[in-house]
């Protein structure tokens, strides 16, 4: 076993330079799901409440679709239900970016060649990446049992919701292992790894929301697995097996490539590019787009395509509503069925412009990813001012959120419009919410820009800020947080689509987010580069 | 006025002082060799210079401008090598250079063409794919192909091969008969050797020798082997006499240079058979200060 020689320490350094990301992940995806399970206990105590809101997800393919089917109205069937696939999603996410940081993009920069000359065998990084990877997903596994359990659930329902998450873990870090094996750079192996794990999302998604017809999508979706595995709901422990099989072929693949090309090579080799810069390539600005284009791209598509499935969604509104008079006298309250149907885009916005501000987040730190490979300094050392730099990076956090809004509401109220037939009106409407939502996009977009400027060795606090809008905004109705907590996050300011739209919180967000911007351009102009 | 021109810099990061006190004058004209190991402050002087880092106390002008206020227009004027060149992965090294030549002001293609040659190096390839040794060629042709006053090089030959080392060599040359400044930080020895008209020493943030080799050489010591003929025991006596060695009648030494003439005086009569002189090396001068240093420190 020399190809596995020096694993043990591989491990152990992975760990060492993950321990905080990692603890974080970890914490995340176990805290959410047992608090999610708490709530349901306060706030559905007895059989009768839930009946009637799984009768109301029932009648919803667009609940359906968004977080999988209900199977069993008790608090371990909600709680699956509402935290289980929607987690399953990060659990991925967390394989495959852990992965392609541990393979990959060491041997990207170079790491992985210092390793190789010391007693490490060739299987080593790899195997060690996929240890801590699986790991990972094994230690919520049992976190996820004891905290679900320890809550009150079924034991056999939390084995089965923390196992799916495990099997979850060892498929995408089979995913991660194999994309890394494909390309040279680690963003384009990180590129198809995400991509694949949106694909299957959205497979399930597509799979969920046709009831019995389309089932057979969800089968292909190792994320439309879990709701399979019916965790509380009759357990089917058989589905299991499925994440374990795929799992192994993946790594299997994964190492059979891997044992037939060179350290630092990819299964496709590059191509050779042009030998001078296209004239667009000659000032700052011309070099941001060129490394930010392909992820301009990426995301739009890939928020377009959400747009499409909530959009698709929106129809199943109105049909839940004419089978539930009861429903309908509570709709009736909150504004009638054009405001439920704008309270439901309001939703899918909000939830669209978080992901949006994650992509403007990334877009500003992209300073920061230029100044650690000292590549800003290179650039700042020609007659290129500082203030000059800054922007060349910023104004993708600034301007792209208004083209990724823009595009994903359009098609999202057209493809909700073509389907009630009347594509003009709807497509007005959710492009409108969508807009809406930019000052609260844009106040990330100047939390990143503050913390590069005046703290850049805190700028991943970044990434914290918007997962407590995550948090807050998904989770803090039904976990009763107090409503100052709420009105931390910007989010929750913005208003609702519809006539009488109240723009004062509006204003409030976009003066916040420009002192933001300007505290965090003063602050790089006048500090010391790293 | 100077191209360079550097006194009582002080730099601290945190509770390390980097740069304690440094003066540093680079003539017009002039290559001039920044000589120091890692960390001594090579680098954290030029990027002071850059306009990367402000310092703490005292002055520091670049052609005759503020490094930190005036950076941008200063720059246009200046090509910069780093000493950790990375490269954008996605970027062929044609782009790059091009790039960077155009941010700077433009570039002088007939020399980019020349270059490329020179260096050989493919413009094609991505950024990722380059070793350590072409992506610093990447570096050097981006630096060398434009028309600037100044070049400021951190450890520019690092990676290269002997081969390609030369043919730096020969680009400084040229680039001084064109009256181009050059400042070449450097722990290679011989190359400042070959290339420097004028050397400063730096050690822990501070200059402890500057002046062109030969004066740097008159301060310093010259090793002396001689057989003779009689008893060598007379030049031990000497003053300004280092490191006496004596083998019967072989004698080996170092002595001060401004006691050279009274050490050959006292040789004289003792029969000199064989007589080798030869004055210290660069890298004797460097050791020199640095293991005096050590063990003072």
């Amino acid at each position: 076993m020399t190809t596995l020689a020096g694993t043990g320490r591989l491990i152990r350094l992975i760990l060492r330079r993950e321990r905080l990301r990692l603890a974080i992940w970890v914490a995340v995806l176990v805290v959410v799901p047992v608090f999610t399970a708490t709530a349901f206990i306060d706030l559905y105590p007895d059989p009768s409440s839930r009946e009637a809101l799984a009768a109301t997800v029932a009648s919803s393919p667009a609940l359906t679709a968004l977080l999988g089917p209900l199977y069993d109205p008790s608090i371990g069937g909600l709680t699956a239900w509402r935290a289980g696939t929607l987690g399953a999603f990060f659990v991925a996410l967390m394989a495959i970016l852990t992965m392609i940081r541990h393979t990959r993009e060491e041997e990207e920069t170079g790491r992985r060649e210092l390793l190789g000359a010391t007693v490490v065998g060739r299987h080593a990084p790899m195997v060690a990446a996929l240890t801590v990877t699986i790991g990972t997903g094994v230690l919520v596994a049992g976190l996820l049992i004891a905290g679900l359990a320890g809550v009150g659930l079924p034991l056999a329902g939390s084995c089965a919701f923390g196992l799916g998450y495990a099997g979850v873990a060892a498929v995408f870090a089979g995913v991660g292992a194999v994309a890394a094996q494909l390309t040279e750079a680690s963003s384009t192996a990180r590129g198809i790894g995400v991509g694949i794990a949106g694909v299957t999302f959205l497979l399930r998604m597509a799979g969920d929301s046709g009831g019995e017809a389309t089932e057979w999508l969800a089968w292909l979706s190792p994320i439309g697995w879990f709701s399979r595995l019916r965790p509380f709901a009759g357990e089917q422990w058989w589905v299991l097996l499925l994440w374990l099989g795929l799992s192994a072929v993946l790594i299997t693949t994964a190492a059979l490539v891997a044992s037939r090309r060179d350290v630092g090579a990819g299964a496709f080799p590059p191509r050779p590019g042009p030998a001078g810069a296209a004239p667009g390539l000659s000032s700052p600005l011309g070099l941001a787009w060129r490394l930010h284009r392909g992820s301009v791209l990426g995301w739009t598509i890939g928020l377009a395509v959400l747009g499409a499935v909530y959009g698709a969604a929106g129809d199943s509104i109105q049909g839940m509503l004419e089978g539930n008079p009861q429903l309908q006298e509570i709709f009736e309250q909150m504004g009638g069925a054009q405001g439920l149907t704008d309270t439901f885009f309001s939703a899918v916005v909000g939830i669209i412009a978080l992901i949006t501000a994650a992509y403007a987040i990334r877009a500003v730190l992209r300073l920061n990813v230029e100044e650690e490979a000292m590549r800003a300094e290179w650039v700042l050392a020609t007659a290129t001012p500082r203030s000059r730099f800054a922007w060349s990076h910023l104004i993708f956090g600034l301007a792209i959120p208004v083209l990724i809004l823009a595009v994903a509401g359009l098609v999202a109220g057209a493809t909700y419009g073509a389907i009630v037939g009347d594509v003009a009106d709807q497509a007005v409407r959710v492009l409108g919410a969508a807009m809406l939502q930019l000052p609260a996009v844009w106040i990330l977009t100047g939390t990143a820009m503050a913390l590069y400027g005046l703290a850049p060795e805190r700028v991943s606090l970044s990434w914290g800020v918007l997962v407590a809008c995550l948090i807050l905004g998904q989770l803090g109705q039904i976990l009763r947080f107090p409503q100052w907590s709420l009105n931390l996050s910007p989010f929750t300011h913005i208003p609702v689509f519809g006539d009488d739209i109240d723009v004062m919180p509006l204003a409030v967000l976009l003066v916040v987010a420009g002192f933001l911007i300007a505290a965090g351009l003063v602050g790089f102009r006048r500090r010391d580069m790293t | 006025m100077s191209a360079i021109s550097i006194s009582g810099l002080v730099k601290n990061f945190g509770h390390v002082r980097a740069l304690d006190e440094l003066d540093l004058e680079v003539a017009p004209g002039e290559v001039h060799g920044f000589l120091g190991p890692n960390g001594a402050g090579k680098t954290t002087t030029i990027r002071v210079l850059l306009g990367l880092i402000r310092h703490d106390a005292g002055t520091a002008s670049l052609l005759g401008g503020d490094p930190w206020t005036e950076a941008t227009e200063l720059h246009r004027r200046l090509a910069y090598v780093p000493g950790d060149v990375t490269l954008w992965p996605k970027l062929t090294g044609g782009e790059v250079i091009d790039l960077l030549g155009r941010l700077r002001g433009g570039l002088d293609e007939t020399k980019k063409a020349r270059l490329l040659e020179r260096f050989d190096l493919d413009p094609t390839k991505k950024g990722r794919t380059y070793s350590k040794g072409n992506r610093q060629k990447v570096a050097l042709v981006a630096a060398l192909s434009s028309d600037v006053e100044l070049l400021i090089l951190d450890e520019p030959t690092a990676g290269l091969d002997p081969l390609m080392e030369a043919e730096f060599r020969k680009c400084i040359e040229e680039d001084r008969a064109t009256g181009r400044t050059v400042l070449l930080a450097s722990h290679i020895l011989a190359e400042v050797e070959a290339l420097c008209d004028r050397v400063s020493i730096v050690r822990k943030g501070k200059i402890v020798e500057s002046g062109t080799l030969s004066e740097l050489r008159h301060l310093t010591r010259t090793t002396i082997r001689a057989e003779l003929s009689y008893d060598p025991s007379p030049v031990a006596a000497l003053s300004g006499v280092h490191d006496l060695r004596l083998h019967d009648h072989k004698v080996e030494f170092e002595v001060d240079s401004d006691r050279l003439d009274e050490v050959v005086r006292t040789l004289a009569p003792l029969g000199v058979r064989s007589l080798v002189s030869h004055p210290p090396t660069l890298e004797e001068l460097f050791l020199r200060h640095y293991e005096d240093g050590e063990v003072r420190a």
